[in-house]
């Protein structure tokens, strides 16, 4: 069983935490001059998405986790999975709906994701920042917007909702920020 | 990454931080001359060590004259052994602006190495050193930052007030309900352990310290006797340890003792952190028998306090990390 002591803590190291598996987000090396040493630790469950806090004693070690991060491009979902294949070995994984839950919407086919791996099973699917998507819905309307927001809803090919500019029309391509959730620019 | 890797030359300080750096050390060494304070220099390599568990040594080794078949050496975590040999050689108030040495340190607020100006002032108790030490700092954050006066708080009133615990009278379980009161988690190591020093050094780290010194210098003093270091005992119930810490801005800046002066009881210290060292499976060190020979000889009554050089130019210029005032840190040395 691989472990890492605290002198190794470094944002991004990933551990095991409570049997889950989790990313160090900040480390803090606390000592007082003539006293006990500690590090204060930031650290995120990577099946809850959830961040605490929690405190070493310096010198302690913790399990490490078998957790990486590999580029697969998204081929198809099944109805129950999502398939990504890795476009260097040709190799395929599925990811259930834990790993993918709210990114579904901006998957789409041929896209590359990053897929965090937990014992070679996906964690997390990360969609691309940037996806280019066709809008399938959004109203005609041109004048007259008094919603105020300066825009209408627009529902793309892969089910997610963005608030486009008046002037982009259905059939449309654009380019979408994932991690806001913003329209970028007409692809 | 060419590009991350090639500006790997360069100070992480500004030409601005290192010349305020140079400029403190020059008012610091004004402030002592004024006051009649020697400057002097000890050895950074040393046959003896510290045997606080809580400080690990670097060690070397010097082959060569004198020593054909090679010696180890330790380099000094801070100047004090030699200079209590001076004082008890009769040097009168002395002050020292060095570098010092520590294994395992490293974070934004630690360096491996570091500048400590460390002083000893014959006849002084540990209060009359605060009043010294505030006289030093104040006037030197004068320019950069507006303080208030500065303020005195014993080592139990700080507890009281920030975690609500009696620090003289706790016991482990009194401490690990204030740590869950204060939702501080609690490391498992820690748990199986009757070590109440350390246990209160996890409420102070976590949460008595980022409230010490907002505004203006605290001194936090009387220390309870486990954590009296080099620090003489005051009689009382309990008896307390004439030692001090100064904060600004919840940074611990400087830690000083009514020095203690009895060559047995120091032995004794010594022997108590050797069996704890072990115990913890740190690494034994060799004592320091000359400092022991200085203490039988005669340690004049004084006080000394160190002061962590680097730390206080990083309040001064608003560092939020130690390696934006040095040179070059250990990850650029």
């Amino acid at each position: 069983m691989a472990t890492y002591s605290t002198s190794e803590f470094k944002a991004g190291l990933k551990v095991m935490l409570d049997g889950d598996p989790a990313s160090i987000v900040e480390n803090e090396f606390v000592k007082p001059g003539k006293g006990q040493a500690f590090n204060r630790v930031r650290i995120r469950n990577l099946k809850t998405g959830r961040t605490i806090e929690r405190t070493f004693k310096s010198g302690e070690s913790i399990e490490a986790a078998d957790v990486v991060d590999v580029e697969m491009q998204y081929l198809y979902n099944d109805g129950q999975f999502w398939h990504f294949m890795n476009p260097q070995s040709y190799e395929q994984l599925a990811a259930d709906k834990n790993a993918v839950g709210d990114n579904a919407k901006w998957m789409k086919e041929q896209d590359v994701c990053l897929l965090t791996l937990w014992n070679g099973v996906p964690l997390i699917v990360e969609p691309p920042n940037t996806v280019t998507l066709k809008i399938v819905e959004t109203d005609p309307g041109l004048k007259g917007d008094t919603s105020g927001g300066g825009g209408k809803p627009a529902t793309l090919e892969t089910g997610a909702v963005v608030r486009v500019p008046l002037f982009v029309q259905n059939g449309e391509t654009i380019k979408v920020n994932t991690r806001t959730g913003e329209y970028l620019s007409r692809a | 990454m060419k590009n991350k890797s090639s500006g790997i030359w360069r100070p992480a300080a500004t030409l601005e931080v290192l010349k305020l750096r140079a400029r403190l050390l020059e008012q610091i060494r004004t402030f002592f001359s004024a006051r009649g304070v020697l400057e002097v220099e000890t050895p950074v390599l040393s046959t003896a060590a510290t045997t606080d568990p809580a400080l690990a040594s670097f060690v070397t080794r010097y082959t060569g004259p004198r020593f054909p078949h090679g010696q180890t050496l330790y380099l000094h975590t801070s100047p004090e052994f030699p200079m209590k040999r001076l004082l008890a050689a009769g040097s009168g108030s002395i002050y020292q602006i060095c570098k010092v040495f520590r294994d395992g340190e490293s974070g934004r607020r630690h360096n491996p190495e570091f500048t400590l100006l460390e002083w000893y002032r014959l006849g002084f108790d540990q209060h009359r050193l605060m009043t010294e030490t505030a006289e030093l700092v104040m006037p030197l954050l004068a320019s950069m930052l507006k303080l208030d006066a500065p303020e005195r708080l014993t080592y139990r009133e700080a507890f009281q007030r920030h975690v609500e615990i009696d620090p003289h009278t706790s016991t482990v379980a009194d401490y690990m309900m204030a740590a869950k009161r204060h939702n501080i988690d609690i490391p498992k190591d820690l748990l199986a352990r009757n070590d109440t020093a350390a246990w209160r050094d996890l409420l102070l780290t976590h949460v008595v310290e980022s409230k010490l010194g907002q505004g203006r210098l605290t001194f936090l003093y009387d220390y309870p006797a486990s954590q009296a270091s080099l620090a003489r005992l005051q009689p009382g119930n309990p008896p307390l340890a004439a030692r001090f810490e100064l904060y600004l801005n919840g940074i611990e800046l400087a830690n000083g003792f009514h020095e203690l002066s009895d060559a047995k009881e120091q032995r004794l210290r010594f022997d108590q952190q050797l069996h704890v060292r072990a115990a913890d499976g740190m690494p034994a060190v060799t004592v320091d028998e000359r400092l022991l020979l200085a203490l039988e000889h005669g340690l004049p009554n004084c006080s000394g306090v160190a002061l962590g050089f680097d730390r206080l130019v990083m309040i001064a210029s608003g560092a939020r990390a130690i390696e934006e005032v040095m040179a070059f840190s250990i990850d650029r040395a």
